[in-house]
C-alpha cells in the first residue's frame, strides 16, 4: 500500500488566489451592471474587449517564458485586471484604446516584472496612467449620463460607437456627448473644477444639470454601487478594511478641512467620496494585494498617503481624476513604507535592523 | 496597578495576535470513552522519545521483562529511560522505521508480549514526605517526558531555582481533530489534579492556572469539580483558537506576557506542564507506574470508529488503526499528530511514543491534499495568521533568496512551525517547509562557521606554536654558541695544535699524489704519441711485436660480449659500469670493464667509441664507408669494408699498445664480425638494443686496451672513469628514448 507524504499542515481553509480573485469580478457586477444603465452599454464593450485582450497577452506572455498557461490564466488575476480598466476608461472610446492599455497592463507592467505577485506597480493603474498621458483626448470623453444623453443609444449602438466612433446611426460620439441642454459635457469632477477655473464657484456650478444634491448625476449611484461591492469583499475577508478605511478616512478628511475653511472652492467630502473613481479605487484598486503595502500599519500609511494624494490631484492638478497616479505614486513608496512598519515579533523588544 | 496574580483571579484574559479557526472536528469524538486497545503481536519501543540523549540499553534478545521493568537506563540528565510496557520477550534490538518526518530507521527494541501483563515490583511514594530530589528521581526513572508533543524531560524543566509565580497546566488541546487530553480530563481528572500537587509540591508555585479551550465544557466542569475547594487555583476557558496551545501563546493569551525571544517561560515566573504529562506524574508518584502507555486519539474519516484509544507504547500504527475499522484509500494519508503540525507516515510499522497524540487517517475530501503551489500574491493572510507576528511572505521570499541575513532580520527563528501561515495562504505555498528547510540551511552554515572558526583558531595556535618553538630554539642555538665560543677561548692550545696536525696530514699524503699525477701525465702523452703514430702509419705496417696473451684476452671478452647480447635484456648492462668497480667485479663481461676504470683517458675514448657504435647502429643503414672509427657490428657492412675497418679498429682500441700487431688485429676482427652477425641474428629489432649493445662494446674496447695496461695502475683514478661511464650511460639512454621515434 502507498502512502501519501506531504509537509504540515494537511488542511488548509480552501480559499484559494483564484476564488479571491473571482470575487474581485463578482464584487464589481453590480457597479458594472449600474455604470452600463447609467451610462449606457459601452462598459460592456469595453470589458469584452479588455478581457480577450488581457487573456491573449497573457497567454502569449506566458507561453514566451515557457509557463504553464491554463493554471496561470485561472488564477483570475488578469481577469481583474481587465475589469478594472475596462471600467476606468470612458465607455464609448475607440476599441484599440482599451486593446492597447490591457496588453500594456498585463504584458509590460506585470508580466515583465515577473508575473503575477512580482509587479511594482498596479497594472490597470500604469495602463491608465499610459493611455491619460498618450491619449489625454479619447480618455477623456465621457458621455453624460443616459438620462441626459440627448440620443438614446442601444446595444449595438454601443459596439458601433466603441468601433467606428460613433452610432449604427451614424451619429457621431460629439453629437452623442452633447447633453439634452445641447452643451458637451464631461464628468462632474472635470465640470466642476473648469467651472472654478473660470471663477465660479461650486455652488454656481452645481446649479448645472449634471449635478444634483451636490454630486454627481449617476456618479453618485455608480459610487455607491462600487461602495456595494466593496463592502461586499470585505465581508468575505478578500481585502481588510484597513486600505478602504485610511484612503476614504484621510480624503475626506483633508476635503473636509478644506470645506470647511471656503466651501465655495473646495469640494465638500460627500462629493470627493463620491465622484469620479473614489469608491472604486478605495476598495477595487488601492487593496490590489501585489503593489499595497504588506504590514498592518503600512496599510493604512499607503491608504493615507493613496487619499492626500488624490485631495492634492483633484484639488490643485490638471488631471480630471487622480487615482490613478496616487496609486502609482503609493505603489512606489510601498518598499520603504514595508521596511519601516514591520510589526514586533514575539518575545523581540523592537524590530530588528531599525533602532 | 493590578499585579498578574490580581488580574488573573479576576478571570482577565488577553490576546495574542493572529491564529486560524480551522474546523475542530472534535465533537463527536470527545463524548466517547477511551478505548482500551488489545495487546498488539509485537511492541516496537524506541530507545528515544524524548528531546535529548537515550539511555543507555539495558536489555538484549531473548530477555524476558516484566510490565514497568526499565528497558534502558537514564546515564544522565539528558536522559528518560524506556519502560516494558507489558511482561513479555525481547525479540530483537534493531532499528525500525522512527516515529518522526524523516522515518529514518532508529534503534527499537522489539518486544513479544506473554500476554500475561505482569507487573515488576512497585514502590508508591506518599509525595509530601518526599524531598525534590526524590520526586525529580522518580519522575526521570518513570521515563517522564512532555507529553504535549515537544518531549521535553519532566524532571529537566521541573528542577529550577527560580522562583514560580505561575503553574500554568495546558489542556488547551488546540489542533483539530485531537481530543487525547480532553478524554483524560473527562476521565481522569482527580488524577491530573494529584499530578498537579505533586508538581505544586515541588515548584511551591504562586497560583495555578489550568487553561482549557471552551469547545471542551465536559473536561471543564470535570476539572472544576475536581479541582473543587483548592487555592489558589484557576480553570481558564480560553476561546477557540488555533494555535492557543502553544506554549508561549498560551501564556500571552493568559497573562498578556511574552517570553523574550530566546528565553524560557521560568525567566518570566511561569512554567507550563501539559495535563497528560500531570497525569503521568501521578501515575509514577502515587502508584510507581512509569509511562508506558498514552491516550491516541484515532481519527479520520477512513475509520469507522474513531476514537481515543488507551494504547501501550510502541504499539505499531496499523494495530490502532485496524482496531477503529482502517477502510483505506488509495493514496492513502496517515498523518502521526494533527492535521495542522503532524507529518505523514511512510509505513504502518511506526509505533506510538510518548509523544504521539493523535493518529490520523483522513479521506481525500476529508482533507484535499494540497493543490498545486501557484506564485505568492502578497495578499499577508499569513502575516495576518501568524501568532507570533511575523512577515511569512517576507520570509518566503529571504527563504528563495537564501538570504540569510534577511531571514535573520524578520526572526525566521522565532517561527513555530504551527502552520497558521500555510494553512491560509491562497496560493498554497507550504510555508513552512520554505522555513524548515531554511531553518536547517542555516543551522548547517553555522555549523559549518563554527567548524571555520575552529580550525582557524587551531591553525594560528600553531602557527604561534611553532614560532615560539622556532624562537626558543633560536635563543638555546645562540646561548650554546656562547658556551662554545667561551669552551674554545679555554682549550685554545690545543684546537691550534689539531688544526695543526690536520694540515700536516694533509701535506704528506701529497706527495704520493703528486706522483701519481705524474705517472699519469706520463701515460697520457704517450698515449698521444701512439695514436698519432697510428694516423700516420698503415696498419699493414705495424711492429711485429705480437702478444698473443693479449689476443687470447681480447677474444675471450669478445665471447663473453657476444654471450652477454645474445642474452639482449638484463638491466645490469645498462649499467655495466658501476662506480664501484667491486660490484661489476663478479661479472665476466665486467671483470674488464673493471679493469677499463683503471684508465680514465682510455675509459673516456672507449665511451665515445660506444657513443659512435650505438649511433650507428640507430641509424642501421647507409653509415660512412671512409670512417676509421665504422664499428665492428655494422650487419650491413660489406666484407671488404668491414676488413679494413676492423683492422683499424682493433689498432685503434689497442691504442695503448705501442706496437700494434696486425695479425692480433685481424682475429680480433673475424671475432667481432661473428659476433655481429650473431647479434644480428639474435637480436631482429636491433635498434631496441643498439644502446644496450653500446655498452658491452665499450667494455669491450676499453677491456682491450685496459689489458695491456697493469693491474699495478688499477686504482689510479676510479673517480674519473666513473664519469666517463656515467656520461655513456646517459648518452644511450638517450639514443633509446630517441630511437622509437
Amino acid at each position: 500500500m502507498s502512502f501519501r507524504i506531504a509537509s504540515s499542515p494537511h488542511q488548509h481553509n480552501q480559499k484559494t488566489t483564484s476564488q479571491l480573485m473571482l470575487w474581485v469580478v463578482i464584487a464589481a457586477l453590480p457597479a458594472i451592471a449600474v455604470q452600463s444603465y447609467l451610462f449606457g452599454y459601452g462598459v460592456l464593450v469595453q470589458l469584452l474587449l479588455a478581457i480577450v485582450t488581457a487573456w491573449a497577452s497573457e497567454a502569449l506572455v506566458l507561453m514566451l517564458r515557457d509557463k504553464t498557461i491554463l493554471p496561470r490564466l485561472k488564477d483570475h488575476s488578469a481577469l481583474v485586471t481587465a475589469v478594472l480598466l475596462a471600467v476606468s476608461i470612458p465607455a464609448y472610446a475607440p476599441w484599440w484604446l482599451v486593446v492597447i492599455g490591457t496588453a500594456f497592463a498585463i504584458i509590460m507592467v506585470k508580466q515583465l516584472y515577473g508575473g503575477l505577485g512580482f509587479n511594482l506597480f498596479n497594472p490597470a493603474m500604469a495602463a491608465y496612467v499610459l493611455l491619460l498621458i498618450a491619449f489625454p483626448v479619447q480618455m477623456t470623453q465621457w458621455l453624460p449620463p443616459t438620462a441626459l444623453q440627448q440620443h438614446a443609444l442601444g446595444p449595438l449602438d454601443a459596439v458601433c460607437a466603441v468601433m467606428s466612433q460613433a452610432s449604427c446611426q451614424g451619429i457621431s460620439l460629439e453629437q452623442l456627448r452633447q447633453g439634452v441642454d445641447g452643451m458637451t459635457m464631461a464628468t462632474p469632477l472635470d465640470t466642476a473644477r473648469t467651472d472654478l477655473m473660470m471663477g465660479l464657484t461650486l455652488p454656481e456650478s452645481y446649479e448645472k444639470p449634471l449635478f444634483q444634491g451636490g454630486v454627481g448625476v449617476g456618479w453618485f449611484w455608480l459610487n455607491l454601487a462600487w461602495l456595494a461591492g466593496g463592502l461586499l469583499l470585505l465581508q468575505q475577508g478578500v481585502i481588510q478594511w484597513r486600505i478602504p478605511v485610511s484612503v476614504l478616512g484621510s480624503l475626506a478628511l483633508c476635503s473636509l478641512i478644506a470645506w470647511s475653511v471656503n466651501p465655495d472652492t473646495n469640494f465638500s467630502p460627500l462629493f470627493q467620496l463620491f465622484s469620479g473613481a473614489s469608491m472604486l479605487a478605495a476598495f477595487f484598486i488601492a487593496t490590489d494585494p501585489v503593489s499595497a503595502s504588506t504590514t498592518a500599519r503600512g496599510r493604512i500609511y499607503y491608504g493615507v498617503l493613496i487619499g492626500v494624494l488624490v485631495f492634492v490631484i483633484r484639488s490643485f492638478g490638471g488631471y480630471p481624476d487622480a487615482f490613478a497616479f496616487a496609486v502609482l505614486l503609493a505603489n512606489m513608496a510601498v518598499p520603504l513604507i514595508d521596511y519601516y512598519t514591520r510589526p514586533r515579533t514575539y518575545g523581540h523588544k523592537a524590530v530588528k535592523g531599525r533602532q | 496597578m493590578q499585579s498578574l496574580l490580581e488580574q488573573v483571579a479576576a478571570e482577565q484574559l488577553w490576546r495574542f495576535p493572529g491564529g486560524v479557526h480551522p474546523p475542530t472536528r472534535k465533537a463527536e469524538l470527545s463524548k466517547k470513552p477511551i478505548a482500551s486497545l488489545p495487546l498488539p503481536d509485537k511492541l516496537y519501543i524506541p530507545l528515544r522519545q524524548h528531546i535529548g540523549v537515550a539511555g543507555h540499553c539495558l536489555v538484549q534478545k531473548g530477555d524476558h521483562v516484566m510490565k514497568g521493568q526499565p528497558l534502558t537506563m537514564a546515564d544522565n540528565s539528558m536522559s528518560v529511560p524506556v519502560h516494558a510496557p507489558t511482561s513479555g520477550l525481547i525479540l530483537a534490538v534493531t532499528e525500525h522505521t522512527s516515529p518522526h518526518p524523516s522515518a529514518l530507521p532508529e534503534p527499537c527494541i522489539v518486544l513479544e508480549p506473554d500476554g500475561l501483563d505482569e507487573w515488576r515490583e512497585r514502590a508508591p511514594l506518599h509525595y509530601s514526605q518526599c524531598s525534590t530530589e526524590q520526586l525529580l528521581e522518580r519522575i526521570q526513572q518513570s521515563g517522564i517526558a512532555g507529553m504535549g508533543g515537544a518531549g521535553f524531560p519532566t524532571h529537566l524543566k521541573s528542577a529550577v531555582q527560580q522562583q514560580v509565580e505561575l503553574l500554568i497546566i495546558n489542556g488547551v488541546e488546540c489542533e483539530p481533530y485531537i481530543s487525547a487530553d480532553d478524554a483524560l480530563m473527562q476521565e481522569q481528572a482527580d488524577t491530573i489534579v494529584q499530578g498537579i500537587e505533586i508538581l505544586c509540591h515541588i515548584l511551591e508555585p504562586k497560583a495555578v492556572l489550568i487553561a482549557i479551550e471552551d469547545d471542551k465544557p465536559a473536561a471543564i466542569s470535570a476539572m472544576q469539580s475536581a479541582c473543587h475547594g483548592r487555592q489558589p487555583w484557576f480553570i481558564r476557558s480560553v476561546p477557540t483558537k488555533y494555535p492557543s496551545g502553544g506554549e508561549k501563546q498560551l501564556i500571552q493569551l493568559l497573562t498578556g506576557q511574552e517570553v523574550p525571544a530566546g528565553r524560557r517561560p521560568i525567566d518570566i515566573g511561569m512554567m507550563m506542564f501539559n495535563v497528560g504529562t500531570s497525569f503521568a506524574v501521578a501515575q509514577a508518584v502515587l502508584h510507581d507506574i512509569p509511562l508506558v502507555s498514552r491516550i491516541v486519539t484515532v481519527a479520520g474519516d477512513t475509520l469507522q470508529h474513531p476514537q481515543n484509544v488507551l494504547a501501550p507504547i510502541g504499539t505499531p500504527v496499523s494495530d490502532l488503526l485496524h482496531f477503529c475499522g482502517f477502510q483505506p484509500e488509495r493514496p492513502q494519508r496517515v498523518i502521526m499528530g494533527g492535521p495542522m503540525m503532524g507529518f505523514t507516515l511512510p509505513d504502518l510499522s511506526v509505533p506510538v511514543i510518548k509523544t504521539t497524540n493523535c493518529i490520523l487517517a483522513p479521506t481525500q475530501q476529508e482533507l484535499p491534499a494540497a493543490g498545486e503551489e501557484m506564485d505568492c500574491i502578497r495578499c499577508t493572510a499569513c502575516a495576518e495568521a501568524c501568532p507570533a507576528s511575523l512577515l511569512p511572505q517576507q520570509l518566503l521570499w529571504f527563504s528563495k533568496a537564501k538570504d540569510t541575513e534577511k531571514l535573520d532580520e524578520y526572526n525566521l527563528f522565532d517561527c513555530i512551525e504551527c502552520g497558521a501561515c500555510a494553512y491560509v495562504c491562497p496560493s498554497e505555498i507550504p510555508l513552512v517547509q520554505y522555513y524548515r528547510v531554511a531553518k536547517a540551511e542555516i543551522r548547517e552554515q553555522q555549523r559549518e562557521a563554527l567548524k571555520a572558526e575552529q580550525a582557524k583558531a587551531r591553525f594560528e595556535a600553531r602557527q604561534a606554536r611553532l614560532e615560539a618553538e622556532k624562537l626558543e630554539r633560536q635563543r638555546r642555538n645562540e646561548q650554546l654558541a656562547v658556551e662554545r665560543a667561551a669552551k674554545q677561548s679555554a682549550n685554545a692550545p690545543d684546537a691550534v695544535a689539531a688544526a695543526l696536525a690536520r694540515v700536516k696530514s694533509q701535506q704528506q699524503q701529497t706527495p704520493a699524489d703528486l706522483e701519481a699525477i705524474k705517472a699519469e701525465r706520463e701515460r697520457k702523452k704517450q698515449l698521444a704519441r701512439e695514436r698519432q703514430a697510428e694516423k700516420t702509419e698503415a696498419p699493414a705496417n705495424a711492429a711485429s711485436a705480437t702478444d698473443p696473451r693479449q689476443a687470447a684476452i681480447a677474444a675471450a671478452l669478445a665471447r663473453a660480449k657476444a654471450k652477454k647480447q645474445a642474452a639482449a635484456s638484463d638491466s645490469e648492462q645498462v649499467h655495466p659500469q658501476q662506480n664501484q668497480p667491486e660490484q661489476t667485479a663478479t661479472k665476466p663481461a665486467e671483470t674488464a670493464a673493471a679493469s677499463e676504470a683503471s684508465d680514465p683517458r682510455q675509459a673516456a675514448i672507449a665511451a665515445a667509441l660506444a657513443r659512435a657504435k650505438a649511433k650507428k647502429q640507430a641509424a642501421a643503414s647507409a653509415s660512412d664507408t671512409g670512417q676509421t672509427e665504422q664499428e665492428q657490428a655494422k650487419p650491413a657492412e660489406t666484407e671488404a669494408e668491414q676488413a679494413t675497418q676492423t683492422a683499424a679498429e682493433p689498432a685503434d682500441t689497442v691504442k695503448a699498445e705501442p706496437a700494434p700487431d696486425p695479425r692480433k688485429a685481424a682475429i680480433a676482427a673475424a671475432i667481432a664480425r661473428a659476433k655481429a652477425k650473431k647479434q644480428a641474428e639474435a637480436t631482429p629489432a636491433s635498434e631496441k638494443t643498439g644502446p644496450e649493445e653500446a655498452k658491452p662494446e665499450q667494455a669491450d674496447a676499453a677491456s682491450a686496451s685496459a689489458a695491456q695496461t697493469e693491474a699495478t695502475e688499477q686504482p689510479s683514478d676510479p673517480r674519473k672513469a666513473a664519469i666517463a661511464a656515467a656520461i655513456a650511460r646517459a648518452k644511450a639512454k638517450k639514443l633509446k628514448e630517441t630511437e622509437p621515434k
